[in-house]
């Protein structure tokens, strides 16, 4: 009874749910069901992936994209790996430290992930910057150096790498987003053991964004890469 | 208090108002900023039927160039922006949200015991979202249109075409974020929010509907979202997926947009079935014959409905192999859409059948839907789809679904849950009227195009060979009639709004949670949350409990 | 009196320790370094598999314990399965045709 108490006059509650539980049963899986659209969002660009590099339409794309993935930066792609998982962990431990009312170590959690998020970013944006020196941006500045035979796989490669790397960054920048405002009500002291919902749907999001990374990866980065030379 | 009934229609003058959503709060803002599920779904009625007139005036300039077998109302490049715009108008913004964000808004969270959907905000966000899709549509137009059909096909989209493809495919795009969200607010409230007592098989079958719709519109909606992406991204920056010149291949936009499109045609029918369900149980004061098979139904519509698509590329270039499989896996999914039709009509058989506007509209759907989905599977059939792929053929199928069911249903539900929704009857006479214009004006519109369509006509021509006018004659003069029997509601119900007897609780002595409350009802639902002890359609269960309030 | 019919009970206040949480870390790290190393080798055909596997066992574990579905009720699992099936649906009918399009007519 004196939970129900709580949870009647809890300033979070809202009008239309029962109590706290429902409500945070009820946003963690619409949190679940929205990452499903993401599932069913990103998943055309990986079947559109294995479908050129298998080489079913065009046999020299297999190849091609051995050769294209030459050009990418391992040590910086490995380096964004290790921090983008670094932040999964300081996400998780944030919601920890909600559930376990240390609500200055939620924030410093919350701090951690947005400056992995950013650095995240930032070597994103140094890869590209090579790629449009190198001229391995698609388009008219394309320019192939390789074997002349692999020059259309290498740009389609390059194609659905900003493509997919470019919603995925896009996906991170929305994150971070998400990520500043969480603080802020953190900082306020918004979130207790009894309220703290927006924390993990949030984590739930940012761990999806992770998970993608962690596909990417090996599929942009490491295609063959002892083949090189 | 337990929920107030008014009995039988008392005038306005001797009933003092009582406070119900529509007048708890007054001004533009209290609605424009509303969370109320039941205002968003009348801003939703609102805006889908001014979109929908929109569209209706597309389809009324093609059938009167189509009058005279020469092109000569209009060019071939602006034939193809109107039927385009007709195309995108009607399926985007209309059948997508019309029966889900009017009906399902407003009547979800009413049938489950709920106070309002789990995400109110998110409601109204996807309103405007919807409404910006659709002022980015009708920018369009007034900029001249587009002209690629509805289905954007590359390379004609990406490459060729010299029309606002761009804001097209993003308004589409906004759209569709607006379908997923109201989807996902349906699955969780479902899911989360149903009133004690309410168990998963206690559940009206316009939930079950309702489920199965938003599963789809959950996990189909965001392939087309990326499609429309790629497509738009290839038509900017001149490089892309699609390009066969790079290696891509067109015929990937088709596969991407019909993984969408081919299950979006059952985010139209399912919850129109859902609508005819309640109708037929309501009017024939029967429970729904079979209520697992069609609630399963629902479930297996919208699975099967995700193997399908390729049906409509038979002739695009793929494999004849690929072929096969999907023309095979077409034709289980009528398995599911048979089942209801066989249970709607024993519900009929030895019910007490009455045949007010929404059982008529209920009763139109049944035949419309039967030629509608038998003519599907004309077209599943490799064999026949290679001889009326592209002709008028299809365009009646799909007319017979979407138009002779889908609306039908629509219009049968908004006179059905018209009472409870406004607290005002619409005069039966003339819906009965209007019914009777719809059904008549459609068959004659579109039946000749089955005719027409076996004997070669293609679609999306502007001209034809003067042969086929007489059918085509035929067709203008049904769209005529259909036009008048869909502005006939539009008059009377808003003429209702001041004029019709004020409605009671349960004007239909219908089964399902809804009716007990006012009508309309109040700002949150209900003043205590239901327990439900009765099985779904129980009559005599709402009986005993209306005895108990009187 | 009344059967609870809606879920409400069923959000697992679970709280997963810290030790829990860098234990996978470190397992996750330990799986990059891998990632890394395979790419390096030759196992023919198996590179792929190899490395796709790797990637679902890492994406498994952030899953099951970052996102503590571990501890979820089980229609979080359904939900997860059920779209990675209809992403699966994509995948193979679509492939169904590129795969056969070169196919001679019999």
């Amino acid at each position: 009874m004196s939970e129900h108490a709580v949870n009647a006059h809890h300033p979070a509650l809202r009008h239309h749910f029962d109590d706290l539980k429902q409500q945070h049963a009820a946003g963690t899986l619409g949190m679940w069901f929205f990452l499903v659209t993401e599932i069913l969002f990103f998943g055309p660009l990986f079947f559109t992936y294995a479908l050129f590099r298998s080489g079913s339409l065009d046999p020299s794309f297999h190849q091609a994209f051995i050769a294209a993935s030459h050009h990418q930066n391992i040590k910086l792609g490995l380096t964004n790996t290790i921090v983008l998982i670094a932040s999964s962990l300081t996400v998780a431990l944030g919601v920890y430290f909600a559930q376990t009312n240390k609500k200055k170590a939620l924030v410093w959690m919350l701090v951690l992930t947005l400056i992995c998020g950013a650095t995240f970013l930032v070597i994103k944006g140094i890869e590209y910057n090579e790629h449009f020196e190198h001229h391995l941006f698609p388009g008219d500045n394309f320019h192939w150096e390789g074997a002349p035979e692999l020059a259309r796989g290498a740009q389609m490669f390059y194609i659905l790498y900003f493509c997919m790397t470019g919603l995925h960054a896009l996906h991170m920048v929305i994150g971070i987003g998400i990520f500043v405002y969480i603080l802020m009500r953190a900082m306020r002291n918004d979130f207790s053991p009894d309220y703290y919902v927006p924390v993990e749907v949030s984590g739930l999001y940012w761990h999806f964004v992770d998970i993608v990374w962690i596909f990417l990866f090996p599929m942009l980065y490491l295609i063959d890469p002892a083949s090189k030379h | 208090m337990t929920t107030a009934v008014i009995d039988s229609a008392q005038t306005p003058q001797q009933q003092p108002e009582e406070t119900n959503y529509l007048n708890a709060e007054h001004g533009l803002l209290s609605w424009l900023f509303t969370v109320d599920h039941k205002r968003i779904a009348i801003l939703y009625l609102i805006s889908v039927t001014i979109l929908f007139f929109v569209g209706g005036v597309f389809a009324l300039l093609l059938r009167l160039e189509l009058l005279t077998p020469q092109g000569d109302l209009f060019t071939s490049d602006t034939y193809n922006k109107l039927f385009t715009l007709h195309g995108v108008v009607m399926i985007f913004f209309f059948l997508i949200p019309a029966v889900p964000a009017v009906m399902g808004n407003f009547v979800l969270p009413l049938q489950l015991g709920a106070r309002d959907l789990a995400f109110p905000k998110i409601n109204l966000l996807s309103w405007y979202l919807y409404i910006i899709g659709a002022v980015m549509g009708v920018a369009v137009m007034l900029l001249g249109g587009v002209d690629t059909g509805w289905t954007f096909y590359t390379p004609f989209s990406t490459t060729y075409s010299n029309t606002w493809v761009v804001p097209t495919v993003l308004a589409g795009f906004v759209a569709g974020f607006s379908s997923i969200l109201t989807g996902l607010n349906f699955l969780v409230t479902i899911h989360k929010m149903r009133a004690p007592g309410l168990t998963w098989f206690r559940l009206p079958l316009m939930v079950w509907a309702l489920y199965g719709t938003s599963l789809i519109q959950l996990l189909a909606t965001p392939v087309l979202g990326i499609a429309l992406l790629l497509l738009a991204v290839e038509r900017v920056w001149h490089v892309g997926i699609f390009n066969p010149a790079l290696g891509g291949d067109p015929i990937l936009f088709q596969h991407l947009f019909w993984f969408y499109s081919h299950p979006a045609v059952y985010i139209m029918i399912l919850p129109a079935m859902g609508v005819i369900s309640e109708v037929i149980a309501a009017f024939s004061r029967r429970k729904i014959f079979g209520y697992k098979f069609v609630a399963f139904s629902s479930l297996a519509i919208s699975f099967l409905g995700f193997l399908i698509w390729a049906h409509h590329m038979f002739v695009a270039g793929i494999s004849v192999y690929s072929a096969m499989v999907f023309s095979f896996l077409t034709m289980f999914v009528a398995v599911p859409s048979a089942i209801k039709t066989f249970n709607w009509t024993s519900t009929l058989y030895k019910g007490s059948v009455s045949y007010e506007a929404p059982m008529l509209y209920a009763l139109g759907f049944i035949g419309m839907f039967l030629i509608g989905g038998l003519t599907g599977l004309f077209l599943a059939t490799l064999g026949i789809d290679m001889h009326v792929h592209d002709t008028y053929f299809v365009v009646a199928h799909f007319h017979y679904v979407m138009v002779g069911s889908v609306i039908m249903a629509y219009f049968a539900g908004l006179h059905y849950w018209w009472p409870k929704m406004t607290g005002r009857m619409y005069p039966e006479w003339w819906a009965r009227l209007a019914a009777l214009l719809v059904f008549v004006g459609f068959n004659l519109t579109f039946f000749p195009q089955f005719l027409l369509g076996y004997l070669g006509m293609p679609r999306r021509y502007h001209a034809y060979v003067p042969e086929f006018q007489v059918l085509n004659v035929m067709s203008t003069a049904g769209a005529t009639v259909l036009g008048a029997g869909y502005l006939l509601p539009l008059c009377y119900f808003i003429w209702s709004l001041k004029f019709g007897p004020k409605a009671p609780a349960n004007p239909w002595g219908a089964s399902g949670l809804e009716w007990h409350t006012p009508s309309p009802p109040t700002t949150f639902n209900f003043e205590e949350t239901p327990t439900v002890t009765w099985e779904a359609y129980d009559e005599r269960a709402w009986a005993r409990e209306a005895d108990k309030n009187v | 009196m009344s059967d609870q019919a809606y879920e409400k009970e069923d959000f697992s206040h679970h709280v997963t320790s810290q030790g829990t949480y860098f234990a996978i870390f470190a397992a996750l790290m330990v799986l990059t370094a891998l990632t890394v190393w395979v790419a390096f080798q030759d196992f023919g055909a198996m590179n792929v598999p190899i490395a796709f596997a790797i990637a679902a066992v890492k994406a498994t574990i952030v899953i099951l314990f970052f996102m503590h579905v571990i501890h979820s009720p089980k229609l979080t699992g359904v939900i997860l399965i059920g779209s990675i099936v209809f992403l699966g649906i994509l995948f193979v009918l679509t492939f169904s045709d590129y795969l056969t399009r070169l196919w001679s007519m019999v």
